[in-house]
């Protein structure tokens, strides 16, 4: 059992909680730059991958998460931002230059899709994103000039004031300082009247809008906010992934976004890179499981999109906080010893009233 | 002569689009929740279809009741596993377990060897067949749908309306709780809404099934009646019906008169364009909560 005694109120809003807290993310800092001379290439480039989902499952996660705004349309924003970063790249400019206007016009373009949102909620914003995420898919794919069309268009290497970052583990190091300057900067909103306006429009809207916070203002900012890191994501990604093509932004990526922040646990900023962890190794562990199976379930398409489904609904289902949530409550059972209660983490059925009525 | 020919296959079309919509406004209209999981209901209904026509050579008329019977079975079979365990969450957890269940129905199907993967084409009796009227060429195919679908409207629109079990659903969906207090069987109404958006699912398969063909991926054509009926406003059986024949004349008329390209998107651009104007859809009612 463990006791936190507070002695200041700056305690309360520290990013790390406690020096157990500092040591285990040290750790982890360390790990990671350490990560390239300890991993094999083949996991670095799947370490890298988590921390470009990470930046791009942040973004979600303060829209779907902390506003409580769901996007179908998030891999929308993601293209926006590579195919601004590829046609900036080509054309020459410095890396910083670039990824800050790739990620200016994906919060632009954030904009403009948050404004049905300040009109419509739930499932009418679901569509309209889902509906403005297509249209941009087949914009990318018409606007053959800029884009290449659906014969896709290839990445030049990252050049930040003549310094490349050609190497994998150059590369791994810009988004690794990326991902951790993401993070620092969404932590840092959420402990500020912004981030706790975002929450309370959340929690509810009717509140929030009794206690003064402008809904409008502050549904477009997070919408700005997290087309943003997915523009920087995507931006990323595009020098990852080094072809792009207009069918991986479609709805399937959106999907799998979201699909990663509900795994992740939603509310949480752990959960981000938990989801974007899931998402990146489950192709991999589903390989290694397939010659365990035999071979008429191993070797068929549709194991993948089985075994997600089946994780999905089973996260749902059981652990709706998902892989951060289960974190959680192993954490509290140790901190707590032996007093750990089996309706700790009970959830609130709230039978939900009609929002039609008048 | 040409226009009148794309507008009676966008009206079919549109058709489609309506019945799917029609099990999304069911389901919203009695629990207030959005299944994402309907275009892959429509595509199990049609492979269900398909395989008691073929495979067991059941005849056609049998062979259609059989399959919608079974999807219903099987939608009540849904709520009673998976959606009843998490009445009373928040409406975002069931948009993800339906995306979940989408994702399993796709997969399940690919899965089975030799069938799942490739396209199939279902073998009804008016295939093929053609008739003129007036100078215009009509498919029966596509009459087919568009019968259907009036008729599946009007049962419908009048079993909400006027029976017991409709005004039960209605006031389920308005009230849960208050509902459970007046002494109607909550539960057991949500299992039979899944049932029935299920089985108008497998209708709608089996009739998309003769004018395309059916594969895996067909579940996705759902996507598209999402606008249908977002357009006709969600609440609304008639609506989804008019929603549907919008988005699909709209975009059958763009495919003849824009450049290629627009008929992909057009759904979406009126879907978009009716949210900025007119958010609850054509026949929506006002949405609006009281403090």
């Amino acid at each position: 059992m463990r006791f936190i005694f507070k002695t200041r109120y700056d305690q309360d809003i520290d990013l790390a909680g406690d020096a157990g807290q500092r040591f285990w993310y040290s750790m982890l800092g360390l790990a990671l730059i350490l990560a390239p001379w300890s991993l094999p290439e083949y996991w670095l480039a799947q370490v890298t991958f988590i921390l470009i989902y990470g930046i791009v499952g942040l973004g979600l996660m303060l829209l779907a998460g902390f506003t409580g705004l769901f996007s179908l349309g998030h891999a929308a924003f993601l293209g926006v931002g590579a195919y601004t970063q590829t046609v900036l790249a080509a054309m020459g400019w410095p890396f910083p230059l670039s990824l800050a206007v790739a990620a200016g016009l994906s919060a632009a373009v954030g904009a403009v899709v948050g404004l049905p949102a300040l009109r419509v909620k739930g499932i009418y914003l679901g569509i309209a994103t889902l509906a403005f995420g297509f249209i941009v898919e087949e914009v990318l794919a018409r606007w053959e000039s800029v884009t290449g069309g659906n014969a896709g268009k290839t990445v030049p290497t990252i050049d930040i004031f003549g310094w490349k970052a050609d190497t994998a583990v150059s590369f791994y190091f810009v988004c690794l300082v990326c991902a951790v300057l993401c993070t620092i900067v969404v932590l840092n909103l959420l402990r500020s009247p912004t981030g706790r306006a975002f929450v309370a429009i959340r929690d509810s809207e009717i509140s929030a809008q009794s206690m003064g916070i402008h809904l409008a203002r502050y549904k477009t900012l997070s919408f700005m906010i997290s087309a943003a890191l997915a523009g920087v994501g995507g931006a990323l990604y595009a020098h990852q992934i080094r072809f792009l093509s207009p069918d991986q932004f479609g709805i399937v990526h959106s999907i799998d976004l979201l699909l990663m922040v509900v795994i992740g646990g939603l509310g949480s900023i752990h959960g981000a890179f938990l989801g974007a962890a899931f998402l990146i190794t489950m192709p991999q562990l589903i390989a290694l499981g397939k010659d365990l199976l035999p071979p008429a379930i191993g070797q068929s398409v549709g194991l993948q999109s089985v075994v997600y489904g089946v994780v999905l609904i089973a996260f749902v289902l059981f652990e709706p906080r998902g892989l951060y949530g289960r974190w959680l409550k192993l954490r509290t059972w140790f901190q707590l010893f032996p007093f750990y209660r089996k309706g700790l983490f009970k959830r609130q059925k709230t039978f939900q009233k009609s929002d039609r009525l008048r | 002569m040409q226009v009148l020919q794309v507008l009676v296959s966008g009206i079919a079309q549109g058709c489609i689009y309506g019945l799917i919509a029609l099990g999304f406004v069911l389901i919203y209209k009695a629990t207030e929740t959005v299944s994402f999981a309907q275009g892959e209901l429509m595509m199990l209904g049609a492979f269900l279809g398909l395989a008691l026509m073929t495979a067991l050579g059941f005849p056609f008329w049998l062979s259609v009741l059989s399959a919608i019977a079974a999807m219903g079975a099987f939608g009540i079979l849904l709520e009673r596993i998976v959606i009843r365990p998490i009445l009373g969450q928040p409406a975002f957890s069931i948009v993800m377990l339906t995306i979940g269940i989408g994702y399993v129905a796709r997969g399940a199907i690919t899965m089975i060897p030799n069938v799942g993967t490739d396209t199939h084409t279902l073998p009804v009796p008016y295939r093929n067949q053609l008739l003129e009227f007036g100078g215009v060429v009509f498919a029966i195919e596509q009459l087919a749908v568009i019968g259907v679908t009036a008729a599946l409207c009007v049962v419908l629109y009048l079993m909400f309306g006027y029976s017991k079990l409709g005004i039960a659903m209605q006031a389920a969906s308005q009230n849960q709780l208050a509902a459970y207090y007046m002494g109607i069987p909550v539960k057991r109404l949500n299992s039979l809404v899944w049932g029935m958006a299920a089985a108008v699912a497998a209708v709608a398969g089996l009739l998309l099934a003769p004018i395309t063909f059916i594969h895996a991926n067909m579940g996705f054509i759902g996507l598209k009646a999402f606008p249908a009926a977002v357009v006709g406003g969600f609440g609304s059986l008639p609506g989804a019906i008019v929603g549907g024949l919008i988005i699909g004349v709209v975009e059958s008329m763009s495919g003849f008169f824009l450049p290629e390209g627009f008929k992909d998107v057009a759904a979406y651009v009126v879907v978009l364009v009716m949210l900025m104007i007119k958010p609850n859809g054509l026949f929506g009612e006002r949405l609006s909560k009281k403090v």
